[in-house]
């Protein structure tokens, strides 16, 4: 029988019901559609997707039990390399990575690997989540600062290694990123709580409103732990740095979707958070948090959305999904197009943003074609809010508070491989030591800094 | 959970209470701060640290109600607790032995102003302190400055204690009198700050100002408090609250702190608290 070319499609909201409300847009796959996607998977002996992978998921042998209908032996083998499978099988830059390598895309879409592991994870869950037994404790004690994605899955791992951990966390709710960074409709918080649920099973504790290098200094707690791993994320936005970004209207995406998502201001004034939207909002960058801004903007009524980016289509940074459903959803994309500055009326309230049009020029070191500015095309258009997404930095607050960690240019702070930074005993990982990459990059670090946690415990005279 | 272990009452709509939070305490500085959510729908609001104390693990503060949630955190009685409260946030004040110092409250900032009052002293200056407020009822912590100071001034809009008139007044006068100042802290609305940062620009007196903008998170992560300073965006969180007033554009501050009156009123109403 000849393989099906294409992945087996997942069910989702429609565009028009989807942007009145807050609801997850795809629905997942049913257990049928998923053994008939998994029979898809050609086994392939090199198994160029697990290469893929940042956290070595072994992707054929889940698939091979979907195939089977074996769903629980499938989920023990998705389980022993991930803690939060269904985050990733919801977030993943699947396309860049495990199905990027799929041996199928030579002759069309590759195995719906992401998909396959959402609906194991959502299975799973309804199911109810088995605890695996924790290896004999070690009596080691282990700090994690920050519960985010490379804190948690570090924490969970380090609990299952056998080693009594504590996670401490700035925040009222864990899960970072995941909680105040990616909106409801992508990554419902309950799945997020319910992830972090399994890691606490595992032995871990959280606690929370500790800010780390001010409650509690990163030095207390090297005299504390035995060994400590910061994962405090790129917390810092990034900004324009043109005229008129302080006016009333104007938010970095940190600000904005924090409101919205963990704050849960779109449920204002039920939640006392509040957010203003105005009609017609405009999100500068193209990236997945651009995105989840001028799809949140939809959401909370705004009556268009745009997006402006300096580059083309081409070089947008978004997963091609984000961009699908926000271009379904109806947001404007304004490409090579850059701010030059805000313009507000005399009370100080932003009213429109002047833009330049961009041509690509010679390619710079990102190897991405130079956007050069055409002169004498500058034209403006009415906003009622700017929604800043053009980046974040490493979160300054560790790195500038802890003598001897050797700190990167970018203020990230510098570790190797394995997330060993230049104090013994002190381990970082994910967005703090890499600058702001993706949530499975994190659990990656955390993964590797776990590991090498456990090396350094083991060899560490008491 | 954070316990209310004592509550006073110290104007019709300003507060104090002292809050167990034994982390915080055992860190706290003057100058600093603590972010607060009263329950799961609640809003996390910065309030300035007013005292500590660290053998008892507590935290005080005083606030002013203004919006939703400094009215519900005012209703809240002894033994009630607070979901969140995380501190101490910010930078403390820079406190060394400057010779004369002003320190100048005016209605709820005079709560902040007290630890600093009390630490300058401590360091060894001569403290002068100007207490002002709109009338009688809402000045505060007057003994409490006292002891710390070694001249104090008070003035109420009305008259009703002390002279009539503002704090700059007094200011001025002592600027009049020859009076030799080194540093001047002034702590309070936003336009009592920039009528005083003015008056000391002309005179050249350095002049730190502790400021309170809208946050969320208040670790540096959202950007919301951003002040431009020298012309620089700085983030009130974790680069402040105080800065060099000679710095802070007060116009751009005034504008961002109205940022939502209306949503602040459309929370009163809905949650049926009276404005």
């Amino acid at each position: 029988m000849a393989v099906k070319k294409t992945k087996h499609k997942m069910p989702e909201q429609k565009p028009e019901e989807r942007i009145k409300n807050f609801n997850e847009v795809p629905y997942g796959y049913d257990a049928e559609t998923a053994i008939e996607e998994a029979k898809r998977c050609l086994q392939c002996k090199n198994r160029p997707c697990v290469k893929g992978c940042p956290v070595e998921i072994d992707i054929p042998d889940f698939i091979k039990h979907i195939a089977e209908g074996d769903f629980d032996k499938a989920v023990e083998v998705l389980k022993t390399k991930t803690n939060l499978p269904a985050v990733c099988g919801r977030v993943c830059p699947y396309e860049n990575q495990c199905e990027g390598e799929c041996t199928l895309l030579k002759i069309g879409e590759p195995v719906a690997i992401g998909r396959l592991e959402r609906f194991l994870a959502d299975y799973e869950r309804k199911r109810g989540v088995k605890i695996p037994k924790n290896a004999k404790s070690t009596g080691k004690k282990v700090a994690v600062v920050g519960a985010g994605p490379a804190g948690l899955t570090c924490a969970g791992d380090l609990a299952k290694m056998g080693h009594d951990v504590t996670v401490f966390e700035a925040l009222h709710d864990p899960g970072g990123v995941l909680m105040y960074g990616i909106p409801e409709f992508r990554l419902p918080k309950e799945i997020v709580k319910a992830e972090v649920n399994y890691i606490e099973k595992l032995g871990v504790e959280i606690n929370y409103d500790i800010v780390v290098g001010k409650t509690i200094t990163v030095d207390e707690l090297i005299g504390e732990y035995d060994a400590v791993f910061i994962g405090t994320g790129a917390g810092l936005p990034r900004w324009l740095k043109i005229p008129g970004e302080n006016l009333d209207g104007v938010y970095s995406a940190n600000e904005f979707l924090t409101r919205v998502n963990m704050m849960k201001a779109y449920r204002f004034p039920e939640y006392d958070t509040p957010i203003k939207i105005g009609k017609i909002v405009a999100t500068f960058g193209a990236g997945n948090v651009a995105m989840d801004c001028a799809r949140t903007s939809l959401r909370l009524g705004a009556e268009k959305s745009y997006i402006i980016y300096r580059r083309s289509e081409k070089e947008m940074p978004a997963r091609a999904e984000e961009i699908e459903h926000a271009k379904e959803e109806g947001v404007n994309f304004k490409l090579l197009t850059n701010p030059v500055k805000f313009i507000g009326d005399e009370k100080g309230i932003l009213k429109e943003v002047e833009c330049i049009n961009m041509e690509l020029g010679e390619p710079d070191e990102s190897g991405r074609r130079r956007p050069v500015p055409i002169e004498r095309s500058n034209f403006k258009i009415k906003i009622d809010t700017a929604l800043v997404a053009i980046g974040q930095s490493p979160n300054p607050l560790i790195p500038k508070s802890v003598k001897g960690l050797k700190i990167g240019k970018w203020g990230n702070i510098e570790t190797d491989e394995d997330g060993r930074t230049s104090l013994p005993g002190v381990f970082a990982g994910g967005d703090i030591a890499t600058g702001a990459a993706t949530v499975i990059l994190a659990m990656g670090a955390g993964k590797r800094a776990a590991k090498a946690i456990n090396e350094y415990l083991k060899s560490k005279k008491n | 959970m954070y316990e209310i272990l004592e509550k006073k009452i110290l104007s019709e709509n300003v507060k104090l209470i002292k809050v167990k939070a034994p982390l915080v305490a055992r860190k706290a500085k003057a100058g600093q701060f603590i972010i607060l959510r009263i329950d799961e729908k609640g809003e996390r609001i910065p309030l300035t640290i007013a005292d500590y104390n660290r053998e008892k693990g507590t935290i005080t503060i005083i606030f002013m109600e203004v919006g939703k949630t400094t009215k519900q955190l005012g209703k809240l009685k002894v033994g009630d607790s607070i979901l969140n409260f995380a501190g101490p946030l910010g930078q403390p004040s820079e406190i060394e032995k400057f010779g004369n110092v002003v320190c100048i409250g005016g209605g709820v900032g005079i709560a902040p102003l007290y630890p600093i009052v009390r630490e300058l002293k401590r360091a060894g200056n001569y403290v002068i302190s100007i207490l002002g407020a709109r009338n009688e009822k809402l000045l505060m912590l007057e003994k409490e400055i006292q002891e710390f100071s070694d001249e104090l001034h008070i003035c109420t809009d009305d008259g009703s204690k002390g002279t009539k008139g503002f704090v700059s007044n007094i200011l001025q006068n002592l600027v009049d009198d020859g009076k030799k100042i080194d540093i001047v802290w002034a702590i309070g609305p936003v336009i009592m700050m920039k009528v005083v940062v003015d008056l000391t620009k002309k005179y050249d007196i350095k002049t730190i100002v502790s400021l309170n903008p809208i946050m969320v998170d208040g670790t540096g992560m959202c950007g919301g408090c951003r002040v431009s300073v020298g012309g620089e965006n700085k983030f009130a969180c974790v680069d402040g609250p105080e800065f060099d007033g000679h710095k802070v554009d007060f116009n751009n501050l005034l504008l961002r702190n109205r940022r939502f009156v209306c949503e602040e009123d459309e929370a009163c109403k809905c949650a049926g608290v009276e404005l």
